[in-house]
């Protein structure tokens, strides 16, 4: 019987790894696009977190130039203390910001923001961020992370996917029906991207003296926004830890009862 | 009923059986309650609404006789800007005719220690059931004692707050506040 | 309520005497769960059951307390959602373990069903446990759809849309159905708040059928892995604590998998999609069910016609009702089943494909293999099992389930 069972669990996983590989042919053989290269990150595997000064630096780069237009709207700004900044860090960092509000007689007001305060929206609503982006609202990227499949390798991806229009080959120009205006980004599904360029070698001056290549600006913004995707990641991994040596422990005590209680059965 | 159950084979150590049960047991206890506390803890405020718990006021506006009613943490927070009549007749009350004896003085000061008689800032919910006293807008019924009176079951409250007649056992609340600066406080 | 075995229980404690003589819940207990007579040669197959009702108890326990703290409106569901994984204390431990909990109540019940067609379980006289079985799991899947939806995301509205839109292929009134349904025009606000209303009531329902389930198992009690039936008390083991510790510790190891997923990988198991709000104007470009939903979804993309597709989806379940009937075979286990045996994993490995062809989009190699899957899954039902039940010679079945038991301790 148990042999049946083992034969036949393997003749099922043959069949199935066998429809599988035909599958995964078949979508290579569709794909025109490259999929983004697999980079390391500090937050990855089991025991991985977040790289706070990398997400430091990537706040900058976001504040700088990614808060034009994507707003961070699930997140607040008492949220940075979270990347080990004190609350009189944060508060420096956001003393020039003005979010909007209602006054004391009802109207519209601009006023300094404070800790409890959502980011600040680049556009007051999605049909004011269309209309001011050829009719395409840049989206949100609270949890761009998590929404896209290998989202820190695409985020990367796309920061650093660019070829300049003259560095295009003419078949590419003619299949993607390119002009000057247009940006091809290498890793955009259909190459064709709205956003300009959004980065480039010393876009930001890092405060903390790291040099400001593309590659690290754009590593640094992913790593900011894995964690405004998952700010409990690692909170998270630390109790599974815990969690999952706890169960091994139980079921280690659970076995040895049970193979007491039946010893006299078999 | 567990243990009346296992048959008491031969060749199982006893003692080693009963560890074997108490340390389970034992384990599974913690484990369940291990498992109760994110489901307890779940209801507790959450850090949005925790950050949300300080407000600041600007009192600029509030002329001598005046009082406003902010919101604060979900219930009204009553800021009266005192006369010195008022004031005159909160300090004079002898303690002896207080339910909940306090001096006015200690129910006009900030967390710096800093006495600003004039204001006096309180949560607007009555000691007894939690209804929200008149007596902040100008037509309001003010009581006997000129301050508040909770329409719910009659308690009266004086210029400092203090409760002085119906069924309410304690002053209304003072929230900790701080002068940032002479017409700006901030609460909570 | 009075035992027919042993003798009936005393209670030296005078309280629950008291209750007892009164409310016979504690003779119940002890009669159902104590010394409930059970086969003594259950694999580890049998701990599904237990472990299912574990991830039901949970399932509720977590949901009861998300809904504390989520807002079934189209403007705020998705934030709501959000707001939990963020700021609600302990909130993305919930969450996630309601999220990955439905995976793995899936993957417990199905081993429970794959369980029950190998060993025969739906023969009689258990023709109505095994009915209502498809019954809980035609309610865990309206459950889960619903509750897939609340979240808001793109894969939420977009699934919702095409799954109600499976009513318009009902003729002369599939418009009007769809309609009642949604509300309104399309997925909107009243489609989400009757779908939280729905996915907060179904699961209790859940229980109620399960406790019937249960009542129905316990009249004649377990199959068993041989199939045969119980002679007498040398057959039997009480349930407790043979069982009860046995199904603890095939809890424990089912419960470090799920915990593996739910903390080391809580989104390997949804789709990346569902991270970004619902839009009514822009579709995913693929949209795909939840995993568990997956070789249905083949089915219903396999039949080139709106309408058939449709009622070889439902069918593919409706057929589960009859099965009891379907096969002729006079013995239950397939492990006395020569050839009957290999097609159950036939049928396993169908299901798998049919999961895959799910996965991906209807193009290329993926058309005909659904379909070919498709045709697979029902003929196994309406075909194979009756005719098989007729040709197939069976093995020889042991004299007892003791017998079995000390002659496989023996050799």
């Amino acid at each position: 019987m148990r042999k049946t069972i083992v034969s036949a669990a393997i003749a099922v996983a043959a069949l199935t790894a066998g429809a599988v590989a035909i599958a995964a042919e078949t979508v290579t053989a569709s794909e025109s696009e490259q999929k983004p290269p697999h980079r390391h990150w500090h937050f990855e595997g089991p025991f991985g977190t977040y790289d706070r000064a990398a997400a430091q630096r990537g706040y900058q780069v976001y504040a700088e130039v990614c808060s034009a237009c994507h707003s961070l709207q699930l997140l607040a700004y008492r949220n940075l203390m979270e990347l080990d900044l004190t609350e009189n860090q944060v508060k420096s960092l956001i003393k020039d910001i003005q979010v909007p509000d209602l006054g004391d007689d009802g109207q519209p007001i601009e006023r300094p923001a404070r800790l409890s305060d959502s980011f600040r929206k680049p556009f007051a609503n999605p049909a004011i961020a269309a209309a001011a982006n050829n009719g395409k609202a840049p989206p949100d990227l609270s949890v761009m992370i998590k929404a896209r499949e290998d989202g820190p390798d695409y985020v990367h991806g796309i920061l650093t996917g660019y070829v300049p229009f003259d560095k295009l080959t003419p078949e590419q120009i003619k299949e993607f029906n390119l002009t000057k205006d247009d940006n091809f980004n290498k890793y955009y599904p259909g190459h064709r991207i709205a956003m300009p360029p959004p980065l480039a070698d010393d876009k930001v001056t890092y405060a903390d003296g790291t040099k400001a290549t593309l590659d690290q600006e754009a590593s640094d913004v992913v790593e900011f926004l894995a964690w405004a995707s998952e700010p409990k990641m690692e909170d998270r991994k630390r109790t599974g830890v815990r969690v999952i040596l706890f169960l091994l422990a139980m079921a280690g005590l659970m076995y040895a009862v049970k193979r007491q209680v039946w010893a006299d059965k078999h | 009923m567990a243990s009346s159950s296992i048959p008491a084979g031969g060749h199982v150590d006893p003692t080693r059986r009963d560890f074997l049960m108490v340390a389970t047991g034992a384990m599974g206890a913690i484990g369940t309650i291990a498992v109760a506390w994110p489901f307890i803890n779940n209801l507790n405020p959450a850090a949005d609404t925790l950050a949300l718990s300080t407000v600041e006021v600007n009192v600029a506006p509030v002329q001598v006789g005046q009082a406003i009613t902010v919101k604060w943490r979900g219930k009204p927070l009553f800021i009266r800007h005192r006369t010195p009549e008022e004031i005159k007749a909160a300090e004079a009350v002898p303690m002896s005719e207080l339910r909940d004896p306090q001096t006015d003085n200690s129910r006009v000061t900030d967390t710096a220690k800093k006495v600003r008689p004039e204001w006096l800032i309180m949560i607007g919910v009555c000691t007894h059931l939690g209804c929200v006293p008149l007596g902040n807008n100008p037509g309001d019924p003010k009581g006997e004692f000129g301050g508040w009176f909770c329409p719910c079951h009659g308690s009266m409250y004086d210029t400092s707050g203090r409760i002085r007649k119906g069924p309410a056992p304690l002053n209304l609340a003072i929230p900790g506040y701080l002068f940032t600066s002479d017409t700006l406080v901030r609460v909570g | 309520m009075a035992s027919s075995h042993g003798t009936p229980p005393v209670f030296n404690n005078k309280v629950i005497a008291w209750i007892d003589h009164r409310l016979p819940i504690f003779s119940y207990m002890e009669k159902e769960y104590h010394h409930f007579p059970t086969p003594r040669n259950f694999n580890y197959f049998w701990n599904f059951g237990a472990i299912a009702t574990v991830m039901l108890v949970l399932m509720i326990a977590t949901g009861i307390v998300l809904a504390t703290n989520y807002t079934p409106h189209t403007t705020m569901a998705f934030d709501s959602v959000e707001r939990i994984m963020r700021d609600v204390p302990s909130g993305w431990l919930i969450r996630y373990l309601h999220m990955t909990g439905a995976s793995f109540f899936f993957i417990a019940v199905y081993i429970h069903i794959f369980r029950g067609l190998y060993y025969g379980s739906y023969k009689s006289p258990r023709e109505l446990l095994w009915i209502l079985g498809v019954v809980i799991l035609l309610l865990m899947m309206a459950t889960a759809f619903m509750g897939y939806v609340l979240p808001w995301g793109q894969m939420s509205f977009w699934g919702a849309t095409v799954i109600t839109s499976l009513f318009t292929a009902i003729p002369v009134v599939g418009d009007s159905i769809t309609t009642w349904l949604w509300g309104g025009f399309a997925i909107d606000n009243p489609t989400l708040n009757r779908f939280y209303a729905l996915h907060y009531l179904l699961p209790f329902v859940i229980v109620g059928v399960v406790a019937l389930h249960v009542v129905a198992l316990h009249v004649h009690g377990s199959n068993n892995p041989l199939g045969i039936d119980v002679k007498g008390p040398q057959d039997t083991v009480p349930f407790h604590p043979y069982y009860t510790m046995k199904d603890g510790f095939g809890l424990m190891v089912f419960l470090i998998i799920y915990a593996g997923f739910a903390f080391f990988a809580p989104n390997y198991l949804g789709d990346p999609a569902n991270y970004i709000q619902a839009n009514p104007l822009a579709t995913p470009t693929h949209i795909v069910p939840e995993w568990y939903f997956l070789p249905f979804y083949a089915i219903l993309r396999a039949i080139p016609n709106k309408l058939g597709g449709v009622l070889a989806m439902f069918g593919s379940i409706a057929v589960l009702f009859v099965l009891p009937w379907l096969d002729t075979s006079r013995v239950r286990s397939a492990s006395f089943r020569p050839i009957y045996k290999w097609f159950v994993f036939v049928l396993v490995a169908d299901v798998f494909l049919l999961g895959v062809c799910g996965a991906n989009p209807p193009e290329g190699w993926y058309v005909p293999l659904a379909q070919i899957g498709t045709l697979y899954y029902f003929f196994h039902f309406l075909i194979l099992l009756p005719v098989l039940g007729k040709i197939e010679r069976p093995l020889p079945l042991p004299p007892s389930i003791a017998d079995a038991v000390l002659k496989k301790n023996a050799g």
